[in-house]
């Protein structure tokens, strides 16, 4: 691999020649632009819990597949959907959710520790889900990563208006005549499809890096959803390539570049507002 | 009945509505008329917003029937503005006020913001500000507001639209006494202006009394209703609650009831 010389176009054409540095920005872009829409949501509708048990939900489900034989992605489809439409039916208000979801989390992360034990030589595969793997991407991955994304936003956009409206003013959404639990259930599965994909980038562990704390910090910028939803992409976006770019040359995780810029971000923001 | 006002709006005949099993009230029986300014009063408890969520459609009566507007309730009703008992706003969201007001329009709706679209309610709703003399708070984070502005950005939004009547859920909660008056003062004047039924859930009657045209009164499992004149009696009150109680008056016309409930007094 090559050197960091301080010219940065000269080192970023030395980190494009690599499929796998072509790869991981490819799926880092789709991964940042749906964890920075639908995180914003998530903020908004102050889900963030729920999207941290999903995570952990896809956690256990990957770890099942690969003690079958199955390829990990599907069974952390499986278990984040799952685990979605169970929280979504469980609790009407989304404020009221974090008992209940407490209690699934347990348990999921229970059959996982479960899974891990009955799988002999499993710790490099159990890694990359809970810290992530952008850079072993494969060009497949990015296509399903791709199309993936493409189904959320298109779904998500569907559903724009009244998941704003529930979003922000759930009573009043019920009174207009809103449907409200099938929007809250609607949504907690894009999030579980969201989490799905933005497993790949960050891990489990890790998914409020970016699916949280771009949109944390966009809630106390925008004055506007428009708005919001740009700024979370932007933060999300920015805070994906450049990690991508400083672990090309130094021997440290994207993950940890990840959550330290974005972190960063939100202190700034946390401070400057207040 | 009052001859300034119009045909009927809600007839409830016989009603009886409660959650789960127990009936909170029953057998009531009465009718609204358009343009009305109705105070919903009663202790805690006493099934004053289930009388909401019937309105709304989004609870059943138990028995009896109700009506607005000649037909069933049914969920998603444009011509009604609901303003529900509310907490504190999130105070960490930025989000500008005029949005809060222009998601009135996002009822009944589906797809993505169009920018056309969004220029277009956001006209209209920084109007609906305009008319309840908020439009200086269109840009203000909402949860940044007092108690008072919040209320009268909650009205704005339930007036945007095709409102011909206000179900307001205990909006003088939390509000100095300077502030209430000015909120009822403005809700009235807003009722007459526009010719909206207002329906109002309160704890004290007070600053309401010199507006109201009609008060619903649950307790105990009943309801009585009439002219403030004919429900805030020292009979009708002692009737309804089965228990002697005496509505006491001070010079400037306050109320005061007496003996209905353990610390259950409409005082300033």
């Amino acid at each position: 691999m090559t050197d960091f010389s301080w010219s940065l176009l000269s080192d970023l054409a030395a980190m494009w020649q690599y499929d796998f540095m072509q790869h991981a920005f490819e799926a880092g872009t789709v991964v940042a632009i749906v964890a920075g829409i639908i995180g914003y949501f998530v903020v908004l509708r102050r889900s963030s819990f729920a999207a941290h048990a999903l995570s952990h939900a896809g956690f256990t489900g990957a770890a099942g597949a690969v003690l079958l034989g199955v390829d990990p992605i599907l069974g952390l489809f499986a278990f984040t959907t799952a685990g979605a439409i169970l929280i979504g039916i469980l609790g009407r208000r989304a404020a009221s959710r974090d008992v209940q979801i407490g209690v699934v989390l347990a348990f999921l992360l229970g059959v996982g520790v479960l899974f891990i034990s009955l799988y002999q030589g499993y710790a490099t595969e159990a890694y990359s889900l809970l810290f992530g793997e952008i850079l072993g991407i494969s060009s497949a991955d990015v296509w399903t990563t791709f199309i993936a994304g493409i189904l959320v936003l298109v779904v998500f956009a569907a559903m724009y208006r009244p998941l704003l409206f529930t979003s922000l003013d759930e009573d009043i959404a019920e009174g207009k005549g809103v449907p409200v639990f099938g929007i809250g259930l609607a949504f907690m599965v894009l999030i579980a499809a969201a989490v799905s994909i933005s497993v790949q980038v960050v891990g489990v562990l890790l998914i409020f890096a970016l699916m949280v704390a771009p949109a944390a910090s966009a809630a106390r910028l925008a004055r506007t959803p428009a708005s919001g939803m740009l700024i979370s992409i932007g933060i999300a976006l920015a805070a994906t390539w450049t990690s991508l770019f400083i672990s090309f040359y130094l021997p440290y995780p994207v993950s940890f570049f990840i959550t330290a810029i974005t972190f960063a971000l939100y202190g700034v923001v946390r401070f400057a507002t207040r | 009945m009052n001859g300034r006002h119009g045909s009927s709006v809600i007839v409830a005949r016989d009603l009886a509505a409660g959650y789960g099993n127990a009936a909170v009230w029953k057998d009531a029986t009465f009718s609204i008329k358009k343009g009305e300014f109705v105070g919903i009063l009663g202790p805690n408890g006493a099934g004053k917003t289930t009388l909401f969520r019937l309105l709304l459609g989004l609870a059943q009566p138990e028995r009896g029937e109700i009506e607005i507007f000649g037909e069933k309730p049914r969920r998603g009703n444009a011509r009604i503005g609901y303003v529900p008992q509310r907490h504190a706003f999130d105070q960490e969201l930025a989000i500008e006020t005029l949005e809060i007001v222009r998601l009135g329009a996002c009822a009944g709706t589906w797809g993505f913001d169009l920018p056309n679209e969004v220029r277009r309610e956001r006209s209209n709703a920084l109007a609906a500000l305009k008319d309840v003399g908020a439009e200086h708070l269109a840009h203000r984070p909402l949860g940044q507001l007092s108690g008072g502005e919040q209320q009268r950005v909650f009205l704005a939004q339930a007036l945007s639209g095709d409102t011909e009547m206000l179900l307001l859920d205990e909006p003088l909660a939390n509000l100095d006494i300077r502030r209430e008056g000015e909120l009822v003062q403005l809700i009235a004047d807003v009722v007459r202006s526009l010719g909206v039924t207002a329906l109002l859930i309160a704890h004290n009657i007070n600053p309401l009394l010199p507006f109201l045209d009609r008060v619903v009164y649950a307790a105990n499992g009943r309801v009585a209703t009439g002219t403030p004149e004919e429900v805030l009696t020292s009979e009708t009150l002692s009737s309804l609650y089965n228990t002697h109680v005496e509505v006491l008056r001070d010079s400037r016309g306050r109320l005061a009831i007496v003996g209905a409930e353990e610390g259950h007094l409409h005082h300033d």
